[in-house]
């Protein structure tokens, strides 16, 4: 196959698809045990200090929020991430976590652009910035779904996102026409929050699904948190609605709320006061600094952030979704 | 007729809102895009089928979302999927507008959202492409929306987020993108603009109620293409503010 242009960009994280073939059989326990742990364990025993890590789906929409908070709390450092994200990649930028960034969206959507990402990018904190679209990094996770290692897309063409990736254009060895190659991407650590999972890592998600069917199974670890945790004999009453089966899961965390300030679809609405929180105290460093002791490092855990929160506010929530 | 008074935003929103046909697809940004299909859906288009990035299609607007994940595009939807569907759907040709905005646009509609500056050295670190290099590759036709200044519209932007026609006629296709896609029309505060059949040039359409051409001109950082005959565009009507202030925006996020 003729290799026509190559983004210049730095792949990240190569794709070993041998190795995660290798992975799978060797660290993945096919048989039913009990994964439950606390955030804590979670991620003490499954992140370290330069993993490449994903989150689904993102900030304010279904993330793993909870997680995110923790990740800060235990200081992982030197991260490569690849990055659609709103508030949780937000904390981990203005946190100094991140050293490597496949990038497609980080913002404050409606609000705007990301402080916090304009100063860990242009005072070059983070090293490296490999531009892709958001389809591409979810076709990326969809590559290593399937365990090839690359996918033929139309998108990025032309363009400099493009250029400053790590993508290829070859001709098509059937057509002649020029396609993007995307390389697969497997993730050290990947997290998701869902409505439901069984104490085995059995996940269920309502709404859309994001992608977090390919991030699941791109992950060499998956966390997942959960709002709650139900019996296997009701993930056997509707199997059709697992997502995420057990195998691909090494921690499940129950975490009611675990999207705060976000939302959660069908159960609570997103906290648009502390959501405007954040946009206001992310656009200075000192201020950024004050809501990082406040909400995560001034709490020992998400149970605590929770009760800061207050439970009034948090029923609130719930609230203006059940009447609707 | 009454004239009201309106801001730049509830013009655009209008103009763009007037192009959305009813029993068509068309692929939301986050913004003016979703004010302009909540509006569409409330006036001429009540069967426009909205489709979200993350999954939602056929969402009937009754709330304006805030993120393109949110659970507001998929309200009273159709289908709610995820990413890989949507945009590969797009991918087989099954979309046929895209709404996009963007920090800076060029004369053959090329979008920056990356950076200000140099990529590696960047002055601005923007939020980048999220979905909207897989709208601008993928959809039929892109319509984009911005303000309208010399800093916005310039003769080239310092990074192609997204592909318009690129260098000129034929470059998209010697790229490799789908035949018979690009940018259709460009909504700005003072005047509805559209891409010449040969040159690919951006082209003046319409002026908006109050403008001339001159300030299209004296706002346009590249020479405009303009026509002999100039249509000017309908100012939002009474019926068209009312429902954009009473229902679609009613927190006034973006009005």
């Amino acid at each position: 196959m003729e290799v026509v242009e190559s983004g210049r960009g730095e792949l990240i994280q190569p794709p070993d698809i041998d190795g995660f073939r290798e992975w799978n059989r060797q660290n993945k326990p096919k048989a039913l045990v009990n994964k439950v742990m606390t955030e804590q364990e979670a991620i003490a025993r499954f992140v370290h200090d330069g993993d490449y890590i994903g989150t689904e789906l993102y900030g304010t929409v279904r993330c793993p929020m909870s997680l995110a908070r923790e990740l800060v709390r235990q200081g992982k450092k030197g991260l490569r991430i690849a990055g659609q994200g709103v508030l949780e990649l937000d904390l981990w930028l203005a946190a100094g976590l991140v050293k490597k960034l496949d990038i497609t969206y980080i913002g404050l959507e409606v609000y705007g652009i990301s402080p916090s990402l304009r100063r860990a990018v242009e005072s070059g904190q983070v090293e490296t910035t490999v531009e892709w679209s958001n389809a591409a990094i979810a076709w990326r996770f969809k590559a290593a779904a399937m365990g090839v290692p690359f996918i033929p897309v139309r998108s990025m063409l032309g363009s400099d996102t493009f250029n400053y990736s790590a993508a290829k254009v070859v001709r098509c060895p059937f057509t002649g026409q020029k396609v993007c190659l995307l390389p697969a991407l497997i993730l050290d650590v990947g997290m998701i929050h869902v409505h439901r999972a069984d104490i085995y890592g059995n996940a269920q998600i309502e709404g859309i699904s994001g992608f977090a069917f390919e991030l699941s199974r791109a992950s060499k670890r998956l966390i997942i948190s959960t709002e709650e945790i139900i019996p296997t004999e009701e993930i056997r009453r509707y199997p059709d609605r697992t997502i995420i089966p057990y195998y691909l899961v090494d921690a499940v965390v129950e975490a009611p709320f675990g999207s705060h300030p976000g939302e959660m679809v069908y159960l609570y609405e997103r906290d648009e006061e502390l959501i405007k929180e954040w946009v206001e105290m992310s656009k200075e460093p000192e201020t950024t600094q004050e809501y990082l002791d406040r909400y995560v490092y001034g709490v020992k855990s998400h149970a605590e952030y929770l009760e800061l929160i207050g439970k009034e506010r948090l029923a609130h929530l719930k609230d203006i979704v059940a009447r609707r | 007729m009454e004239t009201s008074a309106y801001n730049p935003t509830e013009l655009m929103i209008c103009i763009a809102s007037r192009l959305m046909e009813d029993g068509t697809t068309a692929f939301i940004g986050t913004g003016i895009p979703m004010l302009a299909a909540s509006l569409a859906q409330k006036m001429h288009a009540p069967n426009l089928i909205p489709i979200f990035e993350f999954g939602g299609t056929g969402a009937i607007l009754e709330r304006l979302p805030l993120a393109v994940g949110e659970q507001r595009t998929f309200n009273k939807a159709l289908a709610a999927s995820g990413i890989c569907d949507i945009v590969e759907t797009a991918q087989r040709g099954f979309i046929e507008y895209g709404f996009l905005g963007g920090a800076q646009i060029d004369p053959y509609g090329n979008l920056n959202s990356t950076v200000i500056g140099d990529h590696d050295h960047p002055k601005v670190r923007l939020p980048g492409s999220g979905g909207a290099n897989d709208v601008g590759s993928h959809c039929w036709q892109t319509i984009i929306i911005m303000r309208h200044d010399r800093r916005r519209f310039v003769p080239q932007v310092d990074f192609i987020t997204t592909p318009g026609y690129l260098t000129g006629p034929g470059a998209r296709e010697e790229a490799g993108l789908a035949p018979g896609t690009g940018p259709y029309r460009v909504v700005s505060n003072l005047a509805l603009l559209g891409f010449h059949e040969e040159s690919k040039r951006m082209t003046l359409l319409a002026v908006h109620p109050g403008v001339t051409v001159e300030q299209v001109v004296e706002n346009t950082g590249f020479e405009l293409i303009i026509p002999d005959h100039m249509e000017a565009n309908e100012p939002p009507t009474p019926e068209e503010l009312r429902i954009l202030r009473e229902e679609v925006d009613k927190e006034r996020l973006y009005i």
